[in-house]
């Protein structure tokens, strides 16, 4: 029985999974009561309201760039500092410090101190969501870089190659595959992060109805912004994982 | 001679540990297209001397020169074949055997030919787009060749390149390598623990022993080129054989560590 399980094709499971997710919301929701945990169909009508109020798209709008901007400036800022952590000495001392003591840090601690120096525009909000993104982009690339093979260096060395070629022809692909898983916990980053972003004033934004929805207790909005965020997540997620396996297609997998 | 090995020694010091003699005043000169053997145990210094040669580690005292240049650093004229392949996994057949031949100027419209003419010599001919992670470790190590033949090196250092593969792969390898010899005809030096193999290919077989790394004895192989499988019965083989067995085993059994 377990084998045969085993075979069927993947979709088959995402939905199954799905439908078993919303089945058991649908009991705990009435095991609850309305208050606490709205069941799936009060959420439904709340997607409905929020969507004809109008704001909703701009909401979405709103977020989703901030969190391509954030991502995008984080893990593009990363790169250079990551191979030069793996790549000079110098870089891993000067450097490293510096990123082992601000991965410590929450976000949302440095946010009053974003707000005081830059005010409470888009700035501060791409400002904390770039952050949360360097950090893991930073890590994975200087991991890759020390990860690469000593043999592909010298082999590179042998055939004439200088630093630059060595750099640009060997390090820089063979640590792309490090760089790119970087990339993807970065962006789970970025959105973990919006909601404390939106926390800055914001007037829009998923993160921004989450939070004007618990003000006012609307309980279904708040989820409807909570299933939106998981969606898009999950989307964005799916295009970088592409990205991924169209980019490092030369690996030996399993 | 092409390449001359002078008094080199090399010295592995590490913290709280005691210092590794890998090379003691080793000296050594191979040239005008033979093959030459390096056999020994492991620890005998023999991939040390290889490296050195090939300009990517250096030594602690005493000199290498290739075609009468000091080496100072790794150089094209002197191909590296690893015992890992070290092809670029995200570079085709092709593109592999491209690499060196870029980095030399050699012109696009001259590429494919060059490349063509050194896959059509390993057998890899039909395999130009083929990504490493689709190769057999045979193939891979022939790609390799390819590669390290193409910007047509005066010597050609090899350390251990079949030791990974099948016995029956190796033995197809090694007729290959002495076909591919037989047209370019550089000096190779090849490293190698299996005794056959260093018979087979080899003009002169180097015995090495360790502790301290040295050179014991050099072993002429009289045995004509082309070789051929036939050859590996013939007596004067089993005699070559026999004679390398009993230098590479005697410091071995006299008690000199393993």
């Amino acid at each position: 029985m377990l084998t045969r399980l085993n075979r069927l094709p993947m979709l088959a499971y995402y939905v199954a999974t799905i439908a078993l997710g919303f089945a058991l919301w649908s009991i705990l929701a009435r095991l609850v009561g309305n208050g606490l945990l709205p069941p799936p169909e009060t959420v439904a009508r709340a997607f409905r309201s929020e969507y004809e109020r109008g704001a909703f798209i701009d909401d979405i709008v709103a977020s989703v760039r901030r969190v391509t901007l954030g991502f995008v400036i984080g893990v593009t800022a990363a790169i250079p500092f990551g191979f030069a952590m793996g790549w000079y000495r110098w870089g891993r001392g000067l450097l490293e410090p510096w990123v082992q003591f601000f991965r410590t840090i929450p976000a949302l601690a440095l946010i009053p101190l974003y707000v005081i120096a830059f005010g409470i525009g888009e700035f501060p909000k791409v400002l904390v969501i770039s952050v949360a993104t360097f950090l893991p982009t930073v890590v994975a690339t200087y991991q890759g870089v020390l990860d690469v093979d000593g043999t592909l260096i010298n082999a590179a060395r042998v055939l004439g190659a200088n630093d630059g070629t060595i750099f640009r022809r060997v390090v820089v692909p063979s640590s792309l595959p490090f760089i790119l898983v970087g990339a993807r916990i970065s962006l789970g980053a970025a959105w973990g992060t919006l909601v404390a972003a939106e926390l800055i004033a914001a007037s829009s934004g998923l993160g921004y109805l989450v939070q004007r929805s618990a003000l006012y207790f609307e309980v279904p909005s708040i989820f409807v912004a909570i299933i939106t965020i998981g969606f898009i997540g999950l989307a964005m997620d799916r295009a970088v994982a592409l990205v991924h396996r169209k980019a490092t297609h030369w690996q030996e997998r399993r | 001679m092409d390449i001359r090995v002078d008094g080199l020694t090399k010295i592995f010091t590490k913290a709280r540990t005691p210092p590794f003699v890998a090379l003691d005043d080793v000296d050594l000169a191979c040239g005008g297209g033979e093959i030459v053997a390096l056999v020994g145990p492991s620890g005998c210094g023999k991939t040390t001397l290889l490296n050195v040669i090939a300009g990517l580690t250096e030594p602690t005292s005493g000199h290498v020169t290739v075609d009468g240049v000091a080496v100072t650093g790794p150089g094209p004229e002197r191909g590296v074949i690893f015992q890992q392949y070290a092809l670029f996994p995200w570079m085709t057949v092709r593109e592999n055997v491209e690499f060196g031949l870029r980095l030399r100027g050699v012109r696009r419209s001259q590429l494919r030919g060059v490349v063509d003419h050194y896959l059509e010599l390993v057998g890899l001919g039909d395999f130009p787009d083929t990504l490493p992670k689709e190769l057999s470790g045979g193939m891979k190590q022939r790609c390799a060749i390819a590669r390290a033949y193409a910007v047509q090196p005066v010597v050609m250092l090899m350390d251990e390149p079949f030791g990974a593969l099948d016995a029956m792969t190796r033995v197809t390898l090694q007729e290959q390598l002495l076909d591919t010899w037989g047209q370019e005809r550089t000096t190779i030096m090849f490293i190698t623990h299996d005794v056959d193999e260093a018979v087979y290919l080899a003009r002169r077989v180097v015995v090495m022993a360790s502790n301290p790394g040295r050179i014991t004895k050099i072993i002429d192989v009289d045995l004509p080129y082309p070789r051929t499988q036939e050859t590996r019965l013939s007596e004067a083989f089993v005699a070559s054989r026999a004679t390398v067995w009993r230098e590479v085993w005697r410091p071995m059994v006299g008690g000199e560590a393993l």
